[in-house]
Order: structure tokens, then sequence, then C-alpha cells
């Protein structure tokens, strides 16, 4: 084997690796490989200063591989494979080594094992990016239609900015009428527009362009062909049942959320004058002026924050995330209550005040028109029980030197935080990521925010975390223009990592043929009369299903080779190696 | 007297060997699906033997005996394929696949003197952290218990 021209970069990402590797070692001992040129540590790799640095490198060194050792491959493969083409190595050429993820931070108990493992794994980066060969992407087209699936704000949102950008767009909503959670709601945060005005105006929108395409009562229950051109089939349920076909470059998934139901008995819920949030403001939706509650007038209202968000691990199926929008809902419900009745006496039971951002100001607003607020510790939670004709809510007060205080109260509202809603069928459909709280899974929450693994599917607004309307929206903006921005070029690049056969190996046994699940591999009668096998690909998704079938290693996937494979084997087993 | 002495240092010899042997575990994760489920691991500063190194490759399907039994004979003293439950973006019946390659890594492994318990499968996904570090813990325990594979003891 010719010597290769490797540049290895080991990064200390700020002393997420760096804390807990010795970077300066790992840097070291992969520089005395022979194929390695320059091997350098950086505080972050990824930032741009680096980048301009590596990429001069390559040119100085005529560098024809490149190794970067930092975080996860999901975060900056890409980033990293712009650097090699951007100083005109072959992006393919490149390996990145997870030396945060799988390493520093799993290891931060044990900094020598940690920095063992890091000099094989770097190693083994090494080995295998010797044995890389440049690839060509193909090229495929695209079609400029999309699909959005969910018609709250999110999914609203986004047909009308495809729309704009002179895209054919499908969106799909399961429920009789679009608008979401927002359509059923009375008033909302911020001040201006009513819930029903913002869901009047994006429906008017809609209507108006003629290059959306509505569809209620229905659903996407399949979904084949590949980015670019997916074939999805969409169940519609009236006027009569049917499946209809459509053609489209990408989807968007703009599903939201659920409300947290309490148990009966939790926090007193089941007595009479026990209400959810959403409960509590559709009462105030249809009782106008001062408060009656089922005959009786409404004079003190106490709100408990935080029910079904924030709890506790140690809970079954426990709801660990802060629901986000709950604060700023219950401050604005209670300056809503002020209009009813400035009279009315507001206490709210809270365990952190979250009104992130300009919400400050109502916050502010409604202890200067008399609300309370009382803070209690997350185990030590308040007890609602009925005395009487009233409720009784006992509180222990962090801010008032721990004293029990019994709050007499007509109406308890528990503030009801957001939980994941169910959507089995389309997250089977979809081959959508699911993660540990149940929300759908971006690949990464700062650098690509709607992008998940699956190419071409993007995700937007509740149905990713807890959002308000506002933050749903702009995320609908995000996914649009990720979504537009490529398949608005009619081009896209399909990865080259696929499988291909190397002729000259084949033996025409047709092995192969018989596993792809993808009809990817076909038989065509070569120069001599004997049948030569070949795959496509644009249809092979590089799976790898077929490697194992041949019995000459003929196949191979682009990058993944069983070649490459032996030679990280090696590269992790460094010390073992080099012992016989 | 001098016979005990002289059995009491080969056992503190022994123990000595035994607590220092950490096995070697090689796992092959898939991209989509275990990878992540094993960065979460990390993410969430959840601790494992740092003789674990992962390779990921795209499904587990594509992992042929041939890879298996070459990591065995070259050192790893165990080998473990996080595949993907019925997640597999690629394969619907990607796990029976694989299942038919550990099949035939484990007739190999019989035959050259490597136990069973060498080579395990289980389905983690892309949140599965802990059960991946509960896997690591066990299996580091079982591999210990075993000892080195391989040609280190086995006169391979
Ligand atoms: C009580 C309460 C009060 C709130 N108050 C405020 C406030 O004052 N200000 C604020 O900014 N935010 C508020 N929020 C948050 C706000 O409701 C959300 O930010 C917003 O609704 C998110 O919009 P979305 O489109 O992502 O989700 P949703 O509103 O949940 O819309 C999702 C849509 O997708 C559809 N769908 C689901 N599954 C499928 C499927 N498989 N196929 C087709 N369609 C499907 C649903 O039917 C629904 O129409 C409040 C939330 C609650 C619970
Ligand atoms: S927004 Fe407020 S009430 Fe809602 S979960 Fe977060 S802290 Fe609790
Ligand atoms: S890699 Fe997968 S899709 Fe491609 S030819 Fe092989 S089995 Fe078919
Ligand atoms: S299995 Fe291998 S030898 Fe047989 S046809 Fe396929 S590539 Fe050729």
């Amino acid at each position: 084997m010719s010597q290769r021209r490797i540049g290895v970069y080991v990064c200390q990402c700020g002393g997420n690796i760096s804390d807990y590797v010795d970077v300066e070692r790992v840097a070291s001992q992969a520089a005395d490989n022979a194929d390695v040129v320059i091997a350098r540590t950086a505080m972050f790799t990824c930032s741009d200063a680096t980048q301009a640095d590596i990429a001069e490198d390559i040119r100085q060194h005529q560098l024809d591989g490149l190794v970067v050792a930092s975080c996860s491959p999901k975060l900056h493969t890409l980033t990293f494979r712009g650097v090699a083409e951007r100083a005109g190595l072959n992006p393919y050429q490149y390996t990145q080594v997870n030396l945060r993820e799988q390493c520093s931070w799993a290891h931060t108990d044990d900094r020598k094992g940690a920095t063992d493992k890091a000099v094989t794994l770097v190693e083994a980066g090494i080995g295998r990016t010797r044995l890389t060969e440049p690839l060509n992407p193909l090229v495929v087209d695209t079609m400029p239609k999309a699909l959005v699936i969910g018609a709250g704000i999110t999914g609203m949102r986004a047909a009308v900015g495809l729309a704009d950008l002179g895209m054919e767009v499908y969106l799909v909503e399961k429920q009789a009428t679009v608008g979401g959670w927002l359509k059923s709601m009375d008033t909302m945060y911020p001040a201006g527009k009513t819930p029903k005005e913002i869901i009047d105006q994006l429906d008017e929108q809609i209507h108006q362009r003629s290059n959306v395409t509505v569809f209620t009562e229905a659903e996407v229950v399949q979904k084949g062909g590949t980015f670019g051109n997916y074939v999805v089939k969409v169940a519609l349920h009236r006027p009569t049942e049917q499946t209809i076909s459509l053609n489209v470059g990408s989807i968007i998934v703009a599903t939201g959320f659920d409300v947290y139901q309490p148990e009966i008995g939790q926090y007193g819920y089941g007595i009479d004058g026990v209400l959810t949030l959403p409960e509590f403001q559709d009462f105030l939706k249809t009782n106008p002026g001062p408060m009656v509650y089922h005959g009786r007038p409404v004079r003190t209202v106490s709100y408990i924050y935080c029910v079904g968000s924030r709890e506790g691990r140690e809970q079954p199926n426990a709801h660990t995330y802060c629901s986000r929008y709950c604060c700023t809902s219950t401050v604005h419900t209670a300056l809503e209550v002020f209009k009813h009745d400035p009279g009315v006496h507001q206490y709210h039971l809270y365990r952190d005040v979250r009104t992130y951002g300009k919400y400050e100001l109502l916050y502010s607003e409604s202890r200067e028109k008399g609300s309370l607020y009382l803070k209690f510790a997350a185990d030590q939670p308040p007890a609602v029980e009925r005395t009487g004709d009233q409720l009784k809510v006992t509180v222990n007060d962090l801010l008032t030197s721990r004293k029990e205080l019994a709050i007499p109260s007509d109406l308890v509202v528990l503030v009801t935080g957001i939980i994941p809603r169910e959507n089995d069928a389309l997250v089977h459909a979809l081959k959508l990521p699911v993660g540990k709280d149940g929300f759908y899974n971006e690949i990464h929450p700062k650098l690509r925010p709607v992008e998940t693994v699956v190419d071409g599917v993007y995700i937007a607004g509740a149905c990713q975390n807890p959002k308000t309307a506002g933050e749903s929206a702009a995320s609908a903006l995000a996914a649009v223009t990720q979504s537009a921005s490529i398949l608005k070029k009619g081009k896209v690049q399909l990865d080259p990592q696929v499988a291909f056969i190397d002729a000259s190996e084949c033996t025409g046994c047709g092995a192969c043929l018989k596993v792809c699940p993808y009809e990817a591999i076909s038989a065509q009668s070569g120069d001599n009369g004997q049948s030569a096998y070949v795959v496509s690909e644009a249809i092979c998704k590089g799976c790898g299903g077929c490697v194992p079938e041949c019995p000459v290693e003929a196949i191979r996937v682009q990058g993944y080779t069983n070649a490459e494979i032996r030679a990280m084997i090696d590269g992790l087993l460094m010390e073992e190696v080099e012992q016989i | 007297m001098e016979t005990l002495r002289e059995a009491d240092e080969v056992t503190a010899v022994m123990s000595q060997t035994q607590i220092e042997f950490e096995p070697r575990i090689l796992v092959f994760s898939t991209n989509n699906i275990s990878d992540p489920g094993i960065d979460l691991a990390g993410s969430s500063h959840l601790h494992y033997s740092p003789r674990v190194v992962t390779i990921a490759v795209p499904c587990s399907s594509g992992i042929s005996s041939s890879l298996i039994e070459y990591a065995l004979k070259r050192g790893f003293d165990g080998v473990f394929l996080a595949a993907d439950g019925d997640e597999c973006a690629y394969l619907s019946d990607c796990n029976e696949r694989t299942a038919n390659h550990v099949a035939d890594a484990q007739k190999w492994m019989k035959i050259h003197g490597f136990q069973p318990e060498r080579l395990r499968m289980a389905a983690i996904c892309s949140v599965c952290a802990e059960p991946f570090v509960n896997y690591m813990h066990e299996f580091s325990r079982t591999l210990t218990a075993l000892g080195p594979a391989g040609d280190k003891n086995h006169g391979l």
C-alpha cells in the first residue's frame, strides 16, 4: 500500500474532551503513524478559525486524507466534509472520530482509560482513512412539492411559507377543521390578535394561494420513494373513504402536542371546583362579567403550577421537562380574570416563575393588580381538600419562614403542562425518531434544529418540544427554509456511500440479488456473454444487507467496506496487534 | 510452611491478574438508531468501561460473520451487536438477517474454542442510554469471569 498523507485534528471541545482525555498524548501518538503528515489539537475544531487552518493545512501539505476527532459524527461530519471539499480534498476521504459522546463524556471518571481509548479510536480512524477512495455523489432531480402534516399554527404557517416560495403544498389534517389547539382558545398572550383572528388570517392566506391543497379528516398511511421524490399514501375519510398517492420532495411534520390530564385525586382533581388550566380558560370564555361557578360566586382563585411538568425522575413515565407555555399562560389568564372582576383574590402557588423574555412584564402587571405569589418546594407540594362550601389549599411557603398557610378558595386551577401526542401510525410510516421525552428528535437542537435523521423529513412546532405559538411559527419558517432551499434547486446530492460490485471479483453467483429488498441489483449480460451484476446507485440505500451474502466480498458498501472495518478493528486493538 | 506460602503467592498472582483483566468489547452500532442511543449514554454521563469501543455501520444486517470472527481472532474478548429492534429505516427484517449472521459466527466460534457467551446481540434504540450501559456492565462481568479470549489463552 502506497503511503498516504493524512492530517489528524484532535478537538478539546473547550474542555468537554480535554478535561477527561489527554488530547496532547492522543495527537502525539497519532503523529507516530507513518501515513500521518500533521497531527494537531485545537480548542474548538468546528470554529471558523480552525476550519480555515485545516483547509490551509490540506492545501499546504497536499493532504489526501483527513481525520477530525471531536464530537459525534451526527453533528459535524458535514461540517468537515465541507472543509475538505473547499480545500480540494474529496469529502469522502474524511473520517469523523467520536471522542466526546463515546469517550470523554462516557468515561469522566477514568482519565487514563479514556485517553487510552481515544488513542485507539483515532488509530481506527486513521486506519479507515488510509483505505478511503474519492467518491462522487449521485445527483437526483427533486420535485418542488412538499407535504405538511398537521394544520395547527405550525403547519398552516409552514404551508403559507412554502407556497410563497413557489412550492406546491399539500396540507394534511386529521381533524375536520384546521387550527389545532389555538382554534378553541378565546384569548392568548401576546396581546394583540386573538387566537381565532390568527387562525382565520392564516386560513384566508391558504385559500388565497392556489398552490396549497388542504385535506381535512385525512391521514398519512405510508411513505415510499426516496428523498426528492417521496411517494406518500394519504387516507381520506371524507366525503368517502379513499386513498390517494402524492409525490413530494420533502415532508414537514407539525402534529403538535396533547395537554396533561391529571389523575383523579392528584391535587384534589375530581373535587367540584378543581379545574385544569384549559378547563378554567373554557369556563372564563362562557362566563362574561363576575365569575359564578356552579351557582356560587367566585371571590378567590388559587393556581398550582407545574402540574404534570418537571416531575422527578423517580416517578414512572415522569414528565421531567418544563412545559414552557404555562407560567405565562397562567399569568395572562390571571390578568383576564381581573378584567372580569378586579376584586378577585388570586394566589399563585409556584415552583419557579418562568415568564421568560418580555413576558416578565405580564408577571409584574399581575402583581401590581393584586396577584399574590407563594413559592413551594418540589418535595412539599400543596394539598387541596373540600371543607363545606369552600376548597382549602394548604401550602408551605418557602419565602415567608416556611409557614404553613391555608388558603380558602372558590376555585383551584391546576396549571397542567404539555405532553407528546400519541401518533404511532405516523411514527411508523415515516420512521420518525422519537426522543426520551416522547417528542420527536431533531438532529441537533442548535445546529440542525428542524432536520431529522430521515433525509427530507423535517419537524416543527410543538411536536418537537413544548413551544409557545410564536416559537412554533418561527420553527415552521425554519423548516420551510430548510426544505425549500433544497427542493428549489431541482436537484439534490444523494449519499454516494452505497453498494458497488467489483466486476473483476464477482463470480456471477447471484446471491446478492436475491436478498436486496429494494431491488437495486440487476444482472446484465456482459461482453463475454456472461451475466454481470450491477447496483443502481439511485435505488441502493447503502444498508449493506447484501454484503454478507457475497462469498467473495465482491459487493461492498462505499465507506463501510469489510477492509475498512477490519482496518478499524486493528486500530482499536492497537497494542494487541502490535504485540502479534 | 514453605509450600503453603508458595500456594498463597500463586493465589495472589492469580487474583491480581483477575483484577487487572478488563475485557475488550467491540460494539457494532447503527448510524441512525443504536449509535445515537450510545451517544446519549455519553451525553448523560453514564459510565461504562473504556475498554468498550464502537464501530457504527448503516444497518446491523451488513455485518458479515467474518467480521465478528476477525474481531475475536485479533483480540477482542467479546462482540456486541447493537441492533435496531424494529425501528430500522432500511430493512424490516434486519434483525432476522443479523441473527442469521450471528448463528454463522457462533458455529465458527464453537469450532475454534470461543465460548458462545462472547457474542451478544440486543436491540438498542436511539434513546436506550441506560439499557446500553446496563448491557455493557453485564457483558463486562460475563467476560471477566470467562477470562481473556482467543490466542491469548486458547492457543489458537
Ligand atoms: C391551555 C393552553 C394555553 C396556551 N396558551 C398559549 C398562549 O396564550 N400563547 C401562546 O403563544 N401559546 C399558548 N399555548 C401553546 C400553543 O397552544 C402551542 O404553541 C401551539 O398550539 C402549537 O401549535 P402546533 O401547530 O405545533 O400544534 P397543535 O396546535 O397541536 O396542532 C397540531 C395539528 O396537527 C394535527 N394532527 C396531529 N396528528 C396528526 C396526524 N397524524 N395527521 C394529520 N394531522 C395531525 C392536529 O389535529 C392539530 O390540528 C397554550 C397551550 C395550552 C395547552
Ligand atoms: S412554564 Fe412554569 S408552570 Fe409550566 S412547567 Fe415550566 S415552570 Fe412549571
Ligand atoms: S446495500 Fe442494501 S439497498 Fe444496496 S444493494 Fe445492498 S441490499 Fe440492496
Ligand atoms: S454475491 Fe458477490 S459474487 Fe455473487 S453475484 Fe453478487 S457480487 Fe457477484
